[in-house]
């Protein structure tokens, strides 16, 4: 058994009215930033999973995305492999 | 009769919807999240709040929540389920609803009242709106923004999935696409409002129109039930 980490990044769907980034675009003049543009907000997820292989531990990561973290009909996702160690329960700041 | 409002955890309209559907004339029951049987109730009501603390997305964990299997079956068999607000959020979250509901497109949490039209008078949840009635009722909600993608959406105006929306001087309060405030999935048995019809259940409140709505689910229920030869028992 292994212990991979991943971050799960979501986003809106590309298209998609995205209203906390507009927020944040609309707040840029002020801060002398007028040429930044095209934000967007999301949210990323971390965490580690203890399975036998990077493949199994991918595929559970997919399936929690697909049905969970994210919803499919308003938000995409991309899951990134950060770690991997032997044995479960490695500490976060281990790997940095 | 008896009517089930589902609690989650952060839910905090199951007691006003408790004593709307009572003014119904129904008997109500509150039905804690962890419960997988619904204890006899012969219809639904998933409530106002915050669910879960609406962490993640609305409605993404109270999806998951241990009575939602009963919840799904209820419906599966023909029985009634309405979603007031978050509990729209959640039906939408678990797929028994087309749609979803965004962050409001002001960002603001938006707070007051609305004037909806009813779409359809010839469902269990509207059935005793008189005809021509426009309903002034409460919203509050940060993520009422009624979304879906263009085919989804024209799938659903094509159907009549559409059971109220915002109209009247107010307007769109949240940039809901086609001033959608009220949906029916295509069996006709679960729906999902923004508006809180147990906030406008007595006069007193300032506005009584709510029960238009709760009456239609408590008539139904109570007219299935003796159609099939069940004792109606009010409350």
């Amino acid at each position: 058994m292994a212990d991979f980490r991943f971050n799960v990044s979501v986003m809106p769907r590309a298209g998609m009215l995205d209203p906390q980034g507009r927020a944040v675009e609309n707040a840029l003049p002020q801060l002398g930033a007028a040429s930044v543009h095209d934000v967007r907000v999301g949210r990323r997820i971390e965490l580690s999973v203890a399975e036998a292989s990077e493949e199994a531990a991918r595929a559970l990561v997919e399936r929690l995305a697909h049905d969970f973290l994210a919803n499919p009909l308003i938000e995409e996702w991309q899951i990134e492999l950060v770690w991997r160690g032997e044995g479960a329960g490695r500490p976060l700041e281990a790997a940095r | 009769m008896k009517v089930g409002v589902v609690v989650f955890p952060g839910s905090n309209c199951d007691r006003d919807a408790l004593h709307a559907v009572r003014l119904a004339g129904a008997a109500g029951e509150l039905l804690w999240h962890e419960r997988t049987d619904l204890h006899g109730a012969d219809a639904l009501i998933l409530p106002g709040g915050f669910a879960h603390g609406d962490y993640l997305r609305t409605g993404a964990i109270a999806r998951f929540s241990p009575i939602m299997g009963a919840v799904r079956e209820h419906a599966a068999h023909g029985g009634l389920v309405l979603g007031i607000c978050n509990g729209f959020q959640v039906l939408t979250e678990a797929g028994m609803l087309p749609g979803a509901l965004l962050r409001n497109r002001s960002l603001r949490f938006e707070h007051g009242w609305v004037t909806v039209s009813v779409e359809r008078r010839d469902t269990p949840f509207t059935a005793a709106v008189p005809a021509g009635t426009r309903l002034r009722l409460p919203i509050a909600h940060g993520e009422g923004c009624f979304y879906a993608p263009a085919d989804q959406l024209a799938a659903l105006e094509a159907r009549g999935g559409v059971l109220l929306r915002y109209t009247g001087p107010e307007g769109n309060p949240n940039g809901s696409l086609n001033d959608i405030c009220g949906v029916i999935d295509d069996r006709g048995r679960v729906a999902g409002l923004m508006p809180h019809p147990e906030r406008a259940a007595e006069s007193l409140l300032g506005s009584d129109d709510g029960m238009f709505l709760l009456r239609s689910l408590v008539a139904n229920v109570a007219e299935a039930m003796s159609r099939a030869g069940q004792d109606v028992a009010v409350a």
